[in-house]
């Protein structure tokens, strides 16, 4: 297995503020790998240092074997970038401006094929701000895909889409890795990482806390499912009791209500009941849900990835 | 051309074209400013002076007579007071207080050029009434030559005002507002070359500059008579020299603004000053001998220097060097900075 990206080491501060602290990665050849965390854990630093438009402290980066202080020119050339928010010029049509990036790579594909690729054949006329917010994200990454790239980096490719568009987005990126290329994106949505990602680093305060294929990282909860109830009046039940019901692994709070992990939850909610029938306490609401990377997150750090 | 830099290049036309208001305020605007400055001051036939006349009755009439002869001068007799307020509001120019028939009083204000140009003339209709003679023989002879009318003034004045508008706001407008959508940034990401995407708006400004100088004098050449007596190749190269200043000059301003707003400030910071004093609308002489220096060193003041020597003398290149060297050492200067100090992202 051939190493795309190599990050050592990382460091990088913005003032007092550490965005970066000991970073190492290894993303390699044909996969799709997600940086996976909250709002300002340092994942935009990081994809940026590593897309050569940040100069970090210190550490080293090698893309596809390549530094940036030594091979920029051929770099560029062989890797497509979206950044957040960039507002392309609403003035120019979507394929002048497909043909205004493709001019810039010394080979790639087509403006037709790239269009086509990200599924706007019928705006191809269309100004740009004329677009709906995900038809301007798919012209986004399809500037990203017009020099043929083999890495391509996309930081939050969907945020702020509504549901429809993230699935052609998801959709768009699958086919693109399904050729073999690589693609490190971030994210702060779980669900994302889990759908695309083959491995994924959960990133806090510029730290890897942890690093898997999303299935291994829920595994490693030692729980497939969360049990989430609330119970009416002032009187919870006892947490240790809670704990002692059958396939229970973890008890915490929130916001009110309280969660369970659970091995199997065709023994822990009857379980759960009868305990609440005994205390007298009447339920008010029951959820369960199978664990996600989001409770990954919530486990390792005490919050959530929405509101860390 | 290399296709990156084509396609650069089109881009900059392509968002200057579909942006209406630019191609207003760039093209159309210095022509309107133009129309209506050559029908404000353009040469009339002398003016009527209006004045009022008051007092004793007898005298009065005998003044109005006197002053109705000359052809210069439009008298009424009015009330004391309507008169008065006359003046005060500017409707008439001088009162005319006759208090006897050979003795008279004139109410002006001493510091207006017209009501000055009103007691001259009022003063010799009421001698010439009075009897008097000339004692030495007047002809005269009227030069209205196109060259020394205020329209011939002020169009090279527009043409370097135009310049400078647009070279500033031209390449500091769009590089400013593509870097507050982080298109530069972008941009950087590619591997486009930054030489090309700086040369895209040199090319287009020149383009555009040609358009400039044609629409502008062209139409003040058939509409005014505005004379263009030097040659048209070295008022290009004058105008082409002083776009680059100016484009320079803009690229300065937004080396380092994130918002149009900010650096739309240091745009007029830097423009206001040259408007005033570099002899758009009226002669850069007029200041105190004690700022000349600066003045002359403007970026403006030497491009409507030279503008003015091309087409109202007809002076050659090697008449207005100095002017030329200025102008290029503000290019030279305001690049080099603008490279150390540009921000990419």
């Amino acid at each position: 297995m051939t190493t795309a990206l190599e990050i050592r080491d990382l460091c990088k501060s913005y003032g007092d503020v550490r965005a970066v602290s000991h970073l190492d990665l290894v993303v390699n050849t044909g996969e799709c790998f997600g940086l996976l965390g909250p709002n300002g854990a340092g994942k935009t630093t990081t994809i940026e240092i590593c897309e050569g438009l940040l100069a970090p402290d210190s550490g080293a980066v090698e893309v596809l074997g390549m530094r940036w202080d030594r091979e920029e020119r051929e770099l560029r050339n062989a890797l497509g970038i979206q950044l957040q928010e960039t507002q392309l010029s609403d003035k120019l049509t979507v394929s002048e401006t497909v043909r205004l990036f493709r001019s810039f790579y010394a080979r790639g594909l087509t403006v037709d094929e790239v269009i086509a690729l990200v599924q706007l054949e019928e705006k191809a006329r269309s100004r740009v701000g004329t677009l709906s917010g995900g038809q301007k994200q798919r012209l986004a990454v399809a500037c990203a895909l017009v020099g043929d790239p083999k890495v391509l980096f996309l930081d939050e490719p969907t945020t702020g889409l509504d549901p429809q568009s993230r699935r052609q987005l998801w959709e768009l990126i699958e086919r693109f890795r399904s050729h073999g290329r690589t693609v490190v994106l971030t994210t702060h949505y779980m669900d994302e990482a889990e759908h695309l990602c083959d491995r994924v680093a959960i990133v806090d305060q510029g730290r890897v806390i942890a690093l898997d294929t999303p299935r291994a990282l829920i595994a490693s909860l030692g729980a497939e499912h969360v049990v989430g109830f609330t119970v009416e009046g002032d009187r919870s039940p006892d947490d240790d009791a809670l704990r002692a019901l059958a396939g229970v692994t973890a008890v915490r709070h929130e916001n009110g209500a309280t969660e369970l992990t659970s091995t199997e939850l065709r023994l822990t909610v009857p379980a759960l009941l009868g305990h609440l029938e005994q205390q007298r306490l009447r339920l008010s609401e029951l959820t369960t849900h199978s664990a996600t990377l989001e409770d990954v997150f919530v486990s390792l750090t005490g919050r959530h990835l929405r509101d860390a | 051309m290399r296709d990156s830099l084509r396609q650069l290049v089109l881009t900059r036309f392509r968002e200057f074209g579909r942006e209406p208001e630019a191609v207003f305020w760039s093209l159309a605007f210095p022509i309107l400013l133009t129309v209506g400055l050559g029908i404000a001051f353009r040469n009339r036939p002398a003016e009527v002076v209006h004045v009022a006349v008051i007092g004793d009755s007898a005298a009065v009439a005998h003044a109005i007579t006197a002053l109705n002869a000359s052809k210069a001068v439009a008298a009424e007799h009015l009330p004391d007071a309507d008169a008065r307020l006359a003046l005060r509001t500017g409707r008439i120019a001088l009162v005319v207080n006759a208090r006897g028939a050979n003795r008279m009083e004139y109410e002006y204000d001493e510091t207006r050029d017209d009501a000055r140009t009103a007691r001259l003339l009022v003063d010799d209709a009421i001698q010439r009434g009075g009897g008097r003679s000339d004692p030495v023989a007047v002809s005269q002879r009227f030069i209205r030559e196109p060259g020394s009318r205020y329209i011939d003034f002020v169009v090279p004045g527009l043409l370097g005002m135009g310049l400078m508008g647009n070279g500033i706001w031209g390449i500091g407008f769009p590089v400013v507002d593509a870097r507050r959508k982080g298109l530069l940034k972008r941009f950087m990401a590619t591997p486009m070359s930054r030489a090309e995407y700086l040369a895209s708006f040199v090319i287009s400004r020149f383009a555009l500059l040609i358009i400039e100088i044609f629409l502008l004098v062209g139409f003040s050449a058939l509409a005014f008579g505005v004379p263009l007596r030097g040659s048209f190749i070295e008022l290009t190269l004058v105008c082409a020299l002083g776009a680059l200043a100016f484009g320079a000059l803009g690229l300065l301003i937004a080396a380092r603004p994130r918002t149009v707003e900010g650096a739309s400030g240091l745009m007029n910071l830097a423009m206001m000053p040259m408007w005033i004093l570099s002899g758009v609308f009226f002669s850069s002489e007029n200041f105190p001998r004690a700022i000349q220096p600066f003045i002359q060193a403007l970026p403006l003041t030497a491009v409507n220097d030279a503008l003015r020597a091309n087409m109202l003398r007809g002076a050659g290149l090697g008449v207005v060097g100095p002017e030329l060297a200025i102008i290029a050492a503000w290019f030279v200067g305001c690049f080099l900075i603008a490279l150390r100090l540009f921000r990419w992202r």
